[in-house]
C-alpha cells in the first residue's frame, strides 16, 4: 500500500521534473531573451519575489473568494432549480429551451453588460463566476434527476413519503454521484473564468496581476501567476474529489 | 387484516404508436389501439394466504400486482384491501419488487428503517430494525451499503424492510428473479418460514411453476393476454414439498404444465 502511494505522489513529480528541464533547455537554447522567454531559474527569483512581498498571497486570495462565492451561488441556485425542473416536467419543457439557449453564450460575453449593471469590482467577476458554473450544474442536476431509477420513486410512494421527503431523503442523495463529475467540471470552468473575468473590471486577483505584469513587461510575473493558478487549479479539483469519499455517495462510482 | 377482493378487474393501455390515421366512431380508439391487459379477472385473497399467481411472460401478472398495490389505475371493476377501494401505494401493503429497489445511499439500517421513520421512540426503533435484520439473517450486515451485499442478501434486505412495517399485505413481484439456484431455493425456504411466522398475506408473482407449487398455500394461474384467472387450486400439502411422493402436487403441476401449452417438458 505504501508502495502504491509513494508511486502515486512520485510519478506525477516526475513527469513536472521532465518538464521542467524541457522548459529549462527552451530558455537557454531558444535565442530569447530571459525578458521575453523566461526560463524556470528566472521565474523561480521572480516567484519568491512575489511571495516575499505578499503579492501573491494578495492576489490568490482575491481570486479564490471570487470564485468561492460565485461557485457557492450557482451550486445553491443551481442545484436546487435542476431538482425543481428535473422533477416537474411541464416546467422542463417551459424552460429547456432557454437554457439550452443561454448556455452556449460564453460567461465572457456578458463583460460588457456586467461591468455596465455591477460597476467595478468584486461583483462583476462573482458575476460572470456564477453563470460560468451555472448552467453546467443546471443541466447535469436535471439529467442527474431525470436517470434516478422510477422504481425508487414508487418505493418511496409505497412507505408514504411526502413531498419534502422525496427531495431531501430520495431525490437529493440520488443525484450526488452524478453531480459530483459536475461540479469538478464548473469550479475549474469558473477557475477559467475568474482569470479572464479579473483582466478587465478589477485590480487584484491573479487575472488582474498578469494584466499588470505584462504592463510593466515582466514576463516572470506573468509565468508566476499562470503556475499559481494551475497550482491552486490541482488544489481545488483534489478537495472537491474529496467528496467522492463520503460513503453514501461512493455507490455511484461502482 | 388482509382480505383482497378483486371484481370484474379490467385493464387496458391505449398504445398511441400504432395509432390509427383513420377516424374511427368509438370514442377511445382515435388515441390508439387498445391493448387488453386485464379481462374481467375475479380473486379473492384471504387473510394469511400465500398465493402464487403464475402465467406465461407478458400476461399482465405484473400489471395485476401493480394494480392491487395501488401504483397503477385499472380500467373498470373494483379491488378491495379488508373492504376499502384501493386508492394509491400505502405503508399497509408493501411491494418487494423484482429488481433491486434498496436506496442504495442508505445502509441496511437506514433501508430497513424507512418505514419507521416517524416512530417518536428511537431506541424502540431500533430494536424493531435489529429484529427484522435478524429474521432475514443480516445480523452484522446492518451498516453495509447495498452494493457491498450479495444478490441474495439485497433481497433478503429488502424483504425486512418491507416486513418491519407490518404490512397487512406483500406484494411479492418475481422477488428472486436473477438469483442464483441455490439461492432462491434458500429464499423460497425462508419465505415460507417467514409466513408462518408472521402469517401476513402474501400475493407472490412468480412464472416459476415448481417455485409457485413449493410455496404456495393456492396457485392462481393465469392465461396469456389479455388475462383471465384459468386455473385456481389450494394446495393442501404441508411444508416441506416433494413432488416424488406428493400425487397431488404432481398431478397439478402436470395440469399447470398442461394449461402453459407446454408437453414435453415432464
Amino acid at each position: 500500500m505504501d508502495y502504491d502511494r509513494l508511486r502515486r505522489l512520485l510519478l506525477p513529480l516526475l513527469v513536472f521534473l521532465a518538464a521542467g528541464a524541457c522548459w529549462e533547455g527552451l530558455a537557454r537554447y531558444s535565442g530569447w531573451s530571459a525578458s521575453v522567454f523566461p526560463g524556470p531559474r528566472e521565474t523561480a527569483r521572480g516567484m519568491w519575489e512575489l511571495i516575499l512581498n505578499g503579492t501573491l498571497l494578495k492576489h490568490s486570495v482575491a481570486s479564490l473568494f471570487r470564485v468561492t462565492v460565485g461557485f457557492y451561488l450557482a451550486v445553491i441556485v443551481g442545484i436546487p432549480l435542476g431538482i425543481i425542473l428535473g422533477w416537474w416536467k411541464t416546467g422542463q419543457v417551459l424552460f429547456n429551451s432557454m437554457i439550452q439557449f443561454l448556455r452556449p453564450i460564453s460567461p465572457l460575453a456578458w463583460i460588457p453588460l456586467a461591468m455596465l449593471w455591477f460597476g467595478i469590482g468584486d461583483k462583476p467577476a462573482i458575476f460572470l463566476i456564477f453563470l460560468s458554473s451555472f448552467f453546467p450544474l443546471l443541466v447535469s442536476t436535471i439529467t442527474a434527476v431525470n436517470r434516478i431509477n422510477s422504481l425508487y420513486f414508487r418505493v418511496a410512494a409505497n412507505f408514504n413519503f411526502t413531498k419534502l421527503e422525496m427531495g431531501t431523503r430520495l431525490i437529493f442523495p440520488a443525484i450526488l454521484p452524478g453531480i459530483l463529475p459536475a461540479l469538478r467540471i464548473s469550479l475549474g470552468i469558473a477557475w477559467l473564468v475568474v482569470v479572464a473575468a479579473e483582466m478587465i473590471a478589477v485590480k487584484s486577483g491573479l487575472g488582474y496581476l498578469i494584466l499588470d505584469s505584462r504592463n510593466a513587461l515582466r514576463m516572470d510575473y506573468v509565468m508566476d501567476a499562470m503556475i499559481a493558478i494551475g497550482v491552486i487549479g490541482i488544489c481545488l479539483d483534489r478537495i472537491i474529489n474529496q467528496l467522492k469519499r463520503i460513503k453514501s455517495v461512493s455507490w455511484g462510482s461502482i | 387484516m388482509g382480505h383482497v377482493i378483486v371484481k370484474d378487474l379490467c385493464k387496458n393501455f391505449i398504445e398511441r404508436r400504432r395509432a390509427r390515421r383513420v377516424l374511427n366512431s368509438e370514442p377511445d380508439t382515435h388515441l390508439g389501439e387498445r391493448l387488453e391487459v386485464l379481462d374481467r379477472i375475479n380473486l379473492e385473497f384471504q387473510d394469511g394466504e400465500l398465493v402464487c399467481v403464475l402465467g406465461p411472460s407478458g400476461c399482465g401478472k405484473s400489471t395485476l400486482a401493480n394494480i392491487m398495490a395501488g401504483f397503477e389505475r385499472w380500467s373498470s371493476g373494483a379491488v378491495l384491501i379488508d373492504g376499502k377501494e384501493v386508492a394509491g401505494p400505502s405503508s399497509d401493503n408493501i411491494f418487494v419488487f423484482q429488481h433491486n429497489s434498496l436506496f442504495p445511499w442508505m445502509t441496511v439500517q437506514e433501508n430497513v428503517s424507512l418505514g419507521l421513520r416517524h416512530m417518536n421512540d428511537k431506541v424502540k426503533m431500533a430494536e424493531l430494525v435489529q429484529e427484522y435484520v435478524d429474521v432475514v439473517n443480516l445480523t452484522g450486515f446492518e451498516h453495509h451499503y447495498p452494493h457491498q451485499l450479495s444478490g441474495g442478501m439485497q433481497r433478503r434486505a429488502e424483504l425486512a424492510r418491507a416486513l418491519v412495517v407490518n404490512p397487512e399485505v406483500l406484494f411479492m413481484d418475481e422477488p428472486f428473479a436473477g438469483l442464483d439456484f441455490l439461492t432462491r431455493l434458500k429464499m423460497r425456504e425462508e419465505v415460507i418460514n417467514m409466513h408462518q411466522l408472521i402469517g401476513k398475506t402474501i400475493i407472490f408473482i412468480t412464472h416459476d411453476i415448481e417455485e409457485a407449487l413449493m410455496m404456495a398455500d393456492r396457485v392462481v394461474l393465469l392465461t396469456d393476454r389479455p388475462a383471465r384467472v384459468k386455473l385456481d387450486t389450494k394446495l393442501e400439502s404441508p411444508h416441506p414439498r416433494d413432488f416424488v411422493c406428493d400425487s397431488q402436487l404432481e398431478d397439478l403441476r402436470r395440469e399447470v404444465y398442461q394449461e402453459l401449452g407446454v408437453h414435453y417438458a415432464l
